[in-house]
């Protein structure tokens, strides 16, 4: 293969988070740096990268010999994770030095898991797919177990680890039977031998191996069961990252391998992505319900907005692409920012993390509590906020794709969730303040960080067509 | 096809009954006298104090960690020095990139002193 | 038969046993042996797939660098008693145990009916796992994940030294 400079401008944001990347990793070499520099620097970089990705929007050319798919897609997506990765670092910064626990190497895992997840959605090659899901992965199981003189970060890492190195086996198994029916890895290829395959069961069963794989990395029912345990164990601004940037990055990979492959026909595929959507709506809201520490009932609305976002990819349409992308970046930015906050209230030992510690927050933090009260209707899909729109999209091409059954529960279910995200906002609103409750400083950083998030969700939601048509200008 | 590695087969087959044959033979020829002494642990002479099996530092686990990493790396080159004719000057750029990336992983290592053994 | 079928009936069964056996001893010393049998059987399959150059890997980095990584990780956890590692019997293990079989059952089934329309794809010649075509493959077509495998690498050596380094300074 003939590497061309047209190849690696056209890659440029990977290369900037590369380089970041050793650059982090040489400073955190020579003793005596401040974890400081190495955050400001990542920070530096990954903006760049985000600049970059942003810049070139265009249609996708074929890179590096067909293994790249570069050009707009990925580009949308290598945006959204180098934003989601520059804000978890502004929120891990105060956080690492609230728990005593501020390496600057923590910001060289994030930066390779970033670039783990570009790579993912920038994948052309099933090959590129499992080594992007690896570099992301691999990452983000030392990062969930970064306080390692804590049980829990300690459980979630290995919970995390095991379950993963597990779905990984069914993805390489997957990709084994594909190549086998097929005789290729090259997602293009495959598409090309699709007509030929469609019926063949070694193509299928691949297919639904990979499948189990990505629901996995999504946190789907019934693949779901490690999320509480790992958001719950985490570093919450971790928790946030990989709640955001790793459950879009599987999302990026099963709209190249399932939308690009499969086309929106009617099969079997596509129907069991309808049913994994249903069940882990109804799951995830379900359970949250029952949920008092605020962690734990995110990574269940995680479950069910991995299953929303399904819906979308249940349709198999056009349509249906659009709103799972649209979707995934207000989605990034509501739970980012409600991590961020949770995260800046959270105290030493995992405590002020239940419901009832948020009592009165209007009153302590009126900013703060504004900006929740923001994330929480957008999560739970309130109307003039983005979070309704990428709900509306979904639900709107599963409709248009005969799959009304699916539309009625998803609307049932965010009902169901609108329960547990006001009892949230009535706590921080209604009640008084706990006489117990200790005042914590914010800095400014983390406050402007939230703000901003919070203004993009309203932004977004106002105007619904400026990522709509970045959308359809990155699809067509 | 397979028939060209005969003389490998071979020569596993035969390394496998050499050590089968000779313990075996020397388990049925050898002299036995049996008392609770010999069948105590050696050691050294003096009387074993506890347990042979202490807990390892993980100072151990480390170091075969990152042999395996570079052991990988290393997997990488044999195919490279086998082809590099073939893939010129192109060839040495490439794995040029690919050492020096870890190459700096090294430097990462041994700066943090995870080669000191203390 | 050929040579190729004896050795792949003889090799796989042996390799499905040693499997059985590493699941189901009590030391995990033992285990670890048997993982190494389980290793060279798998090692001898690539070879009648003419992937030589792959099945030399196997043994030098699976049965040798990894096995070595298993073992001190053993000696690391130091288990004082094995008999007391047995786990109860639940209804829940059933369950899975269960349904692990149904799966099985039908990844065999799906193997053997599957049709293989696309067996012209693969080449038969005994040279497609040599070494030079190997790196042909994967320094001209593969380079990029080559390029990858280098960040991959160095990123699990980051995450080694966080976790298990013993002093962070």
């Amino acid at each position: 293969m003939d590497v061309y400079i047209s190849d690696i401008l056209l890659n440029a944001p990977f290369e900037i988070v590369v380089l970041t990347a050793l650059i982090v990793l040489v400073l955190e070499s020579t003793r005596g740096t401040r974890p400081n520099i190495s955050s400001w620097t990542s920070i530096g970089g990954l903006s760049l990268a985000a600049v970059a990705a942003l810049t070139n929007l265009g249609a996708s050319v074929e890179t590096f010999g067909g293994m790249l798919q570069s050009g707009g897609f990925a580009n949308y997506y290598g945006a959204l994770f180098c934003i989601s990765a520059v804000m978890t670092i502004l929120f891990s910064r105060n956080y690492f030095e609230r728990q005593n626990y501020h390496r600057g190497e923590a910001y060289i895992l994030l930066l390779f898991a970033t670039l783990g997840m570009m790579v993912i959605a920038a994948s052309n090659d099933l090959i590129m797919i499992f080594l992007g899901i690896e570099l992301m992965s691999i990452c983000l199981y030392v990062l969930a177990g970064l306080f390692r003189h804590r049980d829990r970060s300690n459980e979630a890492s290995l919970k995390y680890f095991l379950l993963g190195a597990f779905a990984t086996g069914f993805l390489l198994y997957g990709i084994a039977l594909i190549y086998g029916s097929t005789g290729t890895t090259n997602i293009a290829s495959i598409r090309t031998a699709f007509p030929h395959v469609s019926h063949d069961l070694l193509f299928l069963t691949g297919s639904g191996l990979l499948l189990a794989g990505f629901a996995f990395k999504i946190a789907a029912v019934p693949f779901h069961m490690w999320a509480p345990d790992v958001y719950e164990g985490s570093p919450t601004p971790i928790s946030g990252f990989m709640s955001t940037g790793a459950k879009a990055a599987a999302f990026a990979a099963l709209i190249a391998v399932f939308s690009r492959v499969f086309g929106p026909s009617e099969n079997a595929v596509h129907q069991i992505i309808a049913l994994i959507a249903a069940a882990s709506m109804i799951a995830g809201n379900v359970v949250a319900l029952a949920q008092s520490n605020l962690k734990r009932l995110l990574a269940y609305s995680s479950i069910a907005h991995a299953g929303y976002m399904l819906v979308g990819l249940a349709a198999g349409t056009a349509d249906g692409q659009i709103g799972v992308m649209y979707y995934l970046a207000v989605y990034a930015l509501m739970n980012l920012g409600a991590f961020g906050i949770i995260g800046a209230l959270e105290t030493e030992n995992d405590q002020n993390l239940q419901m009832d510690d948020y009592a009165g927050l209007s009153e302590r933090e009126p900013v703060l509590a504004a900006c929740m009260a923001v994330f929480l209707f957008g999560l739970a899909g309130f109307p003039p906020l983005a979070g309704f729109f990428g709900k509306y999209y979904v639900f709107l091409a599963a409709v248009k794709a005969r799959l009304l059954w699916l539309a009625v529960i998803g609307v049932l279910a965010s009902l169901m969730s609108a329960y547990y995200y006001l009892r949230i906002i009535v706590f921080m609103y209604f009640e008084k303040t706990k006489a117990e409750s200790v005042p914590i400083s914010v800095p400014m950083s983390v406050r402007w960080t939230v703000i901003f998030c919070a203004v993009l969700v309203l932004l977004f939601g106002l105007f619904p067509s400026v990522i709509v048509q970045t959308v359809l200008r990155v699809l067509f | 096809m397979l028939e060209n590695y005969t003389p490998i087969f071979l020569m596993i087959g035969v390394a496998m009954a050499f050590g089968i044959v000779m313990s075996k033979v020397n388990e049925i020829l050898g002299p036995k006298r049996r008392n609770s002494d010999k069948y105590s642990t050696y050691e050294s002479g003096m009387e074993p104090l506890r347990s042979t099996r202490e807990r390892f530092s993980i100072k151990y686990y480390m170091v075969a960690m990152l042999f395996i990493v570079f052991d990988i790396e290393i997997v990488f080159m044999y195919p490279w020095a086998v082809t590099y004719k073939h893939l010129g000057f192109s060839g040495f750029i490439v794995m040029a990139s690919f050492i020096f990336v870890l190459l700096l992983g090294y430097y990462f290592v041994w700066k943090k002193g995870a080669l000191e053994w203390d | 038969m050929t040579l190729e079928s004896v050795m792949f009936y003889v090799l796989s069964s042996i390799g499905i046993a040693s499997a059985v056996l590493v699941v189901t001893r009590r030391n995990p010393i033992i285990s670890a042996l048997w993982l190494i049998v389980n290793f060279f059987c798998l090692a001898g399959l690539y070879l009648t797939l003419h992937a030589q150059f792959i099945a030399v890997i196997q043994i030098l980095v699976y049965a040798g660098a990894i096995m070595v990584l298993f073992v001190f990780v053993i000696m690391l956890l130091n288990f004082r008693d094995e008999h007391t590692l047995f786990e109860r019997v639940t209804w829940k293990k059933n369950v899975a145990a269960g349904l692990g079989l149904a799966v099985m059952m039908e990844m065999i089934y799906i193997i053997m009916t599957a049709a293989y329309p696309s067996a012209h794809y693969f080449s038969r010649s005994g040279y497609i796992g040599t070494i030079e075509n190997l790196g042909v493959q994967l320094f001209t077509k593969f380079l990029l994940p080559f390029e990858v495998t280098s960040l991959l690498l160095t990123a699990a050596i980051v995450g080694a030294i966080l976790l298990a380094k013993k002093k962070m300074d």
